[in-house]
């Protein structure tokens, strides 16, 4: 017996270790070289060959933040296949593996592991979320890999000396909410404020930008939600015996919905002023019917869009004779028919545009450095409406945005570009420069 | 003797794990550390539900103590390695403690609803008190290799040693414990609750002390995957892990140590093969996003109506008892069909 036993431990020790080995498939270290200036194309670093760029990305494909959020990662890709069709990046076609974290923590770690030491990524792209990224971005500064272009508003990727290899890319917060605020002092002087928040650095960031520039003795009333409670019927019960004229959400799109909803239920209408994050048109008009059928009502989604009040920093989708937009539907039509054509679609083209001009700029055979030098030294503006904020020092991007007001389940634009710091007595200036048109062949130029 | 005898395969193993740690690349030595990581909590989890007959849905709870209670000793206090998992031990079994107090009392389904709360509430706290737990972006937790090791090291390798040593430690505490006068009385709870009274065994003293002992393994397991993963944070600990947790250990072969290891390896390489699988076949969309998902229901499916005892129950069964290590095997061992024996009481 006791033999047996030993030897039964042992072998299925080894049995495990050999399922380990099997499963492991060959994963080829590559070695970086300097780039050259030649006209050759060669393996200059990770993940790049003679023909191909792979980056990937780590995406809620499904799960509680999928709804919208899986359009991104498809809609950068599309871009990415035009490129491929028109010359790609110096000839090299772009490879884009985006795997599933189901906006988990844990997962995300495990995918970004698997996507840097297994799959040999020459950088992350677009990595999806404030929790699920500040779980990998430690890792990605410490091995070298550039982090380019976070899908999350939070400041906390504006920090090149611990961060390097990390940048923002669509406008923060705190921008964010210095712009609404401001707006708000101008138009609505004098009125009864509330706060509706999500708890967390989204939220807060927002806030304390609105702070900057709204009066403290206008705010009657701060209600934060959690986004895994769905009823928030206690905090608009809130807003509502405070008497706010006027409610700000810095809230995703379903809690947007929720709020709206839960408004109309108490038979208060308030002046709705909701972040660009929480206020994408068509994903909210789906939301609010859909909300509301489970609630056995019927409501039409434009109908309470009606009036809202946002912000943009992308062109609208309404502004058909906008180069951009005309860029963005012809590629829609021709690689993602399928999907809607709302502001998650827009939002994964525009950064992948953002991708290829960072590459085309660091050079033909770049190293992971030359992406992060590339970036350091600016980028010019691209489907954005204001200018990025890359520098040596400021990893921010998108430093303005526009007012807005939603009209037949469309975003209309209602001022100009504005565009400020993240300071609090830094300025809030009307941006003049116009915004280049989109590049004939769909391509930015090196 | 058996101790030492556990003792004896551990360190064979250790080496084992040390040199093939060394052979495989650093993304499988990333997995590795995973696997250990859930081993670690599957293992205690299967001892519960197994061998002292209580269910537990909300094990991802206690995962969270320890991953929470490992990230705030290395933020503020910067503890040791060893103190830190030892202290994380301390603290989820404590938790375990309460909690099977009241658990003591449940039985069956009512068991299961109690620990099912556990799983959807605690989480939450976290949000609640954002200055202690880092709300919803939670708490970072790194780890470095010592510098003896050399700066080129790779850190996953050493993640890789950290966990497996904890792990192994662990199953040989377990599979101790399994044997010893605790582990019978356990079973003899388990089998027949009234008999075990009549024969002056303390029903809820015992029932409690298994509670404890599964707690303080998935705590460990929790501040194991805080220092793989880098972080601890509410969205990582939702019911999902708990139920991910019981899939491993049933689909393993409940009660069975070894079917805890098989349980783990699938929880964490089944999804990712199954991810690349359809990847690599240029699906699109919706497509390639949901077929790991469902591929990994048809995968459990199978398991279940194939190997109804476990994967280490199939195995049992096709390579005879000679070979697949009856003295870890937990269960009572009957020689009726092994169908009606599975599943908790």
């Amino acid at each position: 017996m006791k033999k047996s036993h030993r030897v039964n431990l042992v072998a299925v020790a080894g049995i495990a270790v050999v399922a380990m080995v099997a499963a492991a498939c060959g994963s080829g270290g590559g070695s970086g070289s300097p780039s050259s200036k030649s006209t050759t194309n060669t393996a200059s670093a990770p993940g790049i060959t003679a023909t191909q760029i792979l980056i990937g990305s780590h995406q809620p494909l499904t799960g509680v933040a999928a709804p919208g959020y899986d359009e991104i990662a498809p809609a950068s890709n599309a871009y990415f296949q035009y490129v491929n069709a028109h010359g790609g990046i110096y000839g090299r076609k772009i490879v884009y593996k985006y795997l599933n974290d189901q906006y988990d923590p844990t997962i995300t770690s495990s995918t970004v592991h698997q996507l840097v030491l297994q799959d040999n990524v020459y950088a992350i792209f677009d990595g999806l979320g404030t929790p699920t990224h500040l779980a990998v971005v430690k890792y990605l500064n410490s091995s070298k890999v550039p982090d380019v272009f976070v899908a999350s508003g939070c400041e906390c990727w504006n920090d090149p000396g611990t961060y390097p290899d990390t940048f923002g890319w669509q406008i923060d917060y705190v921008r964010e909410g210095k712009i609404l605020g401001n707006y708000i002092k101008q138009h609505f002087a004098g009125k009864k404020i509330g706060y509706f928040y999500q708890d967390d650095e989204f939220g807060m960031d927002g806030v304390k930008g609105l702070n900057y520039e709204i009066p403290k003795s206008q705010v009657v009333a701060s209600v934060s939600y959690n986004p895994a409670v769905t009823n928030v019927a206690p905090q608009v019960t809130a807003l509502k015996a405070a008497g706010a004229q006027v409610v700000v959400s810095f809230s995703v799109p379903a809690f947007t919905a929720l709020l709206r909803l839960n408004s109309l239920k108490l038979n208060f209408s308030p002046q709705l002023v909701v972040s660009d994050v929480g206020s994408d048109p068509i994903t909210l008009a789906g939301l609010l019917e859909a909300f509301a059928k489970q609630g056995g009502a019927t409501v039409s989604g434009n109908a309470l869009t009606q009036g809202i009040i946002t912000d943009g920093y992308l062109p609208s989708l309404g502004s058909t004779s906008n180069s951009w937009i005309q860029l963005f539907t012809k590629i829609h039509s021709q690689y993602i028919p399928k999907l809607p054509m709302d502001g998650n679609v827009l939002f994964g083209m525009a950064a992948g545009y953002t991708f290829v001009q960072a590459m085309l700029k660091a050079g033909r055979n770049p190293a992971r450095q030359d992406l992060v030098n590339a970036i350091n030294g600016g980028l010019p503006q691209g489907f954005s409406v204001a200018p990025y904020a890359y520098s040596a020092t400021n990893h921010d991007g998108i430093t303005g945005a526009y007012m807005g007001v939603i009209k037949n389940g469309v975003l209309a634009p209602t001022g100009p570009v504005q565009v400020t710091d993240t300071t609090p007595a830094g300025a809030i200036t009307t941006y003049t420069a116009t915004q280049p048109p989109a590049p004939a062949s769909g391509v930015p130029s090196p | 003797m058996t101790l030492a005898r556990h003792v004896a395969a551990a360190l064979g193993i250790a080496v084992i794990i040390l040199l093939v740690s060394i052979r495989l690349s650093a993304y499988r030595d990333y997995q590795m550390a995973e696997v250990a990581a859930y081993l670690t909590a599957v293992a205690g989890l299967t001892v519960l539900i197994g061998l002292s007959g209580q269910i537990s849905i909300g094990h991802g709870a206690f995962m969270a103590i320890g991953g929470y209670a490992a990230a705030l000793l290395l933020v503020h206090l910067s503890w040791p390695l060893e103190a830190v998992f030892a202290a994380s031990v301390v603290i989820a079994a404590v938790a375990g403690a309460i909690f099977g107090v009241a658990a003591a009392r449940l039985r069956g389904p009512y068991l299961a609803g109690a620990t099912l709360m556990l799983a959807v509430a605690l989480p939450a706290v976290a949000n609640q008190y954002p200055r202690a737990f880092g709300g919803d972006q939670g708490l970072s937790v790194a780890i470095s290799a010592p510098a003896v090791l050399g700066a080129s090291f790779p850190p996953t390798r050493w993640q890789a040693w950290v966990t497996c040593a904890a792990a192994l430690i662990t199953l040989v505490l377990l599979a101790n414990l399994a044997r010893s006068r605790v582990g019978r009385s356990w079973r003899a709870v388990r089998d027949d609750e009234v008999a075990a009274s009549l024969a002056g065994l303390n029903v809820a003293r015992l029932q409690i002390l298994a509670f404890v002992v599964s707690a303080a393994c998935a705590g460990l397991g929790g501040a194991l995957l805080a220092v793989v993963t880098g972080i601890v944070a509410p969205g990582a600990y939702t019911l999902t892990l708990s139920i991910a947790l019981l899939t491993a250990a049933v689909l393993g072969g409940l009660g069975t140590l070894p079917g805890a290891l098989w349980g783990s390896l699938v929880l964490v390489l089944v999804p990712t093969y199954l991810t690349n699988v359809a990847s690599s076949h240029g699906l699109s969309g919706a497509a390639s996003s949901s077929i790991p998902i469902a591929a990994y229901g048809v995968v459990l499916i199978a398991v279940m109506l194939l190997f109804p005892s476990g994967i280490q129950g199939g195995l049992r069964r096709l390579f005879g008892s000679a070979t697949a290590a009856p003295h870890i095997a937990l269960r009572r061992r009957t020689p009726v069909s092994e169908h009606q024996e599975e599943g908790p009481r």
